[in-house]
């Protein structure tokens, strides 16, 4: 059987493998319209055909189907970065034929080794971890004993004591500032909320804070700082506009 | 202040070479000239010397242990003519058995090497996974560094095994590519034979 007179009848193409082989490489075909697994089952039911495998024809087929399958799966990945991307279709014959070459050298070399292995087969040695070499003397710089006992008598500094102050703590109820902001506002409309907890504790602070914000949701303060960091100025509600957010608020708790 | 020549009984380098001896008997792999030349705490020179009047001692035919050149140093090993007794003894697990993908993937190694999976399996058109893996594991190649790049692939070469086990003082002793069959010409022309002749 010859490969290259296989008749074959495919939708892109009618005619001798040969010259389809002739027009892909020309590009007078596009491979990618070309169905390889079609010519693949006509050459299959060629086979069936014979009694006896021709493997002379089945080794050339394989060799001439994987180079249009390598062609044409070039041809379907252009943008590949691979650099056989850019080549044409005769130069990526030529690689192919140069690694089917390498690969072929490659075969001949295992073989060359499977001799030489052979050859040698006869030579028995001794085969073994290598035997530890022995260690390098480590010299070490020269020490100042000095310099040890320092740092040795920085441990051994009784610790700092732990303070328990923390677990002391008393906080004054939220109730005590409502009542004094409450009676502040009564005074005066407005009043600077850093100087009012001037001189208190950092918790005494907080606390006053929280009551600022409580009589802020009771509408009953508004609140405001011309910029970050910057005094707290806490002016009381008119009464008409109170009234408002008195129902308001009323209403966000109802609606909460 | 020059000596008169005298005849001497005893090769000068006798207890030189008695030294080397020693040290390649308890050696489990060839020793380099340097390494010898560093433990027997001599020049260089007469070491090689020395290593001459022990090769000529331990010589194929003359004694049952040979001292032989191979991966890049010296070492004993059983005379050939011992094998049989040293097989029915003593197993050989590196070179037993290495089927032609090893010795392709072997092959590759040893002449493209330092290389990568990839690489290899390039050449040879299928994953070189396994075949790696068990050459690894007999101690015929071992990995050498990484590709360049971020997640560079491993690369691999040959190891002073590989030459020891096929009898090569260095990998330079490996036939020419060239010299193996293996025509690129050859597989062109039968790539293109078909179309040429029909456009012909």
């Amino acid at each position: 059987m010859i490969v290259r007179e296989l008749e074959l009848d495919l939708d892109a193409f009618e005619g001798p493998f040969d010259l389809l082989l002739t027009l892909v490489l020309k590009e007078e075909v596009d491979l990618a319209d070309v169905d390889v697994a079609g010519i693949v089952v006509r050459f299959v039911e060629r086979l069936a055909e014979r009694e006896k495998l021709d493997l002379d024809a089945c080794g050339e087929f394989l060799v001439l189907v994987a180079a249009l399958l390598e062609l044409k799966a070039r041809g379907l990945f252009e943008d590949e970065a691979a650099e056989l991307a850019d080549l044409e279709p005769e130069e990526a014959a030529e690689e192919l034929a140069r690694r089917l070459a390498e690969y072929r050298r490659m075969k001949e070399a295992a073989g060359w080794l499977a001799e030489r292995l052979a050859a040698e087969g006869d030579r028995f040695f001794r085969l073994g971890p290598a035997p530890l070499a022995p260690a390098l003397e480590r010299r070490l710089a020269p020490q100042d004993p000095e310099a040890l006992a320092n740092v040795v008598r920085l441990l051994a500094a009784e610790p700092p004591a732990v303070s328990l102050a923390h677990m002391a703590l008393r906080f004054p109820p939220v109730a005590q500032f409502l009542e004094r902001f409450r009676a502040l506002l009564s005074r005066r409309s407005r009043f600077d909320f850093d100087t009012e907890i001037d001189g208190l504790s950092r918790a005494e602070q907080a606390i006053a804070f929280l009551a600022l914000l409580e009589l802020r949701r009771a509408n009953q303060i508004s609140i405001s700082q011309a910029a970050p960091f910057a005094p707290i100025r806490v002016s009381r509600v008119e009464q008409e506009s109170a009234a408002v957010n008195e129902r308001t608020h009323a209403w966000n708790v109802r609606s909460a | 202040m020059e000596r008169p020549l005298r005849l001497v009984t005893a090769n000068p380098l006798d207890q030189l070479a008695r030294t080397l001896e020693a040290l390649l008997v308890v050696a489990s792999a060839p020793l380099p000239v340097e390494e010898l030349t560093a433990a027997a705490d001599d020049e260089r020179e007469r070491i090689e010397l020395a290593l001459g009047l022990l090769a000529e001692r331990y010589h194929e035919g003359r004694s049952g242990i040979v001292l032989e050149a191979v991966a890049g140093g010296w070492a004993f090993r059983a005379s050939r003519e011992a094998s049989e007794a040293c097989g029915r003894l003593f197993e050989r697990p590196v070179q037993r058995g290495l089927s032609q993908a090893a010795l392709e993937t072997l092959a590759i190694v040893a002449y493209l090497g330092p290389c990568t999976r990839p690489e290899i399996a390039r050449i040879r058109g299928v994953a070189a996974d396994s075949a790696v893996a068990g050459l690894v594991e007999r101690g015929l190649i071992t990995e050498s560094g990484r590709d360049d790049g971020t997640g560079g692939a491993v690369r691999y070469r040959t190891t002073p095994m590989f030459e020891r086990v096929f009898g090569l003082e260095s990998l330079s002793q490996l036939p020419r590519l060239d010299d193996l069959p293996g025509d690129v010409d050859d597989l062109r022309e039968r790539l293109h034979a078909v179309a040429e002749q029909r456009s012909a």
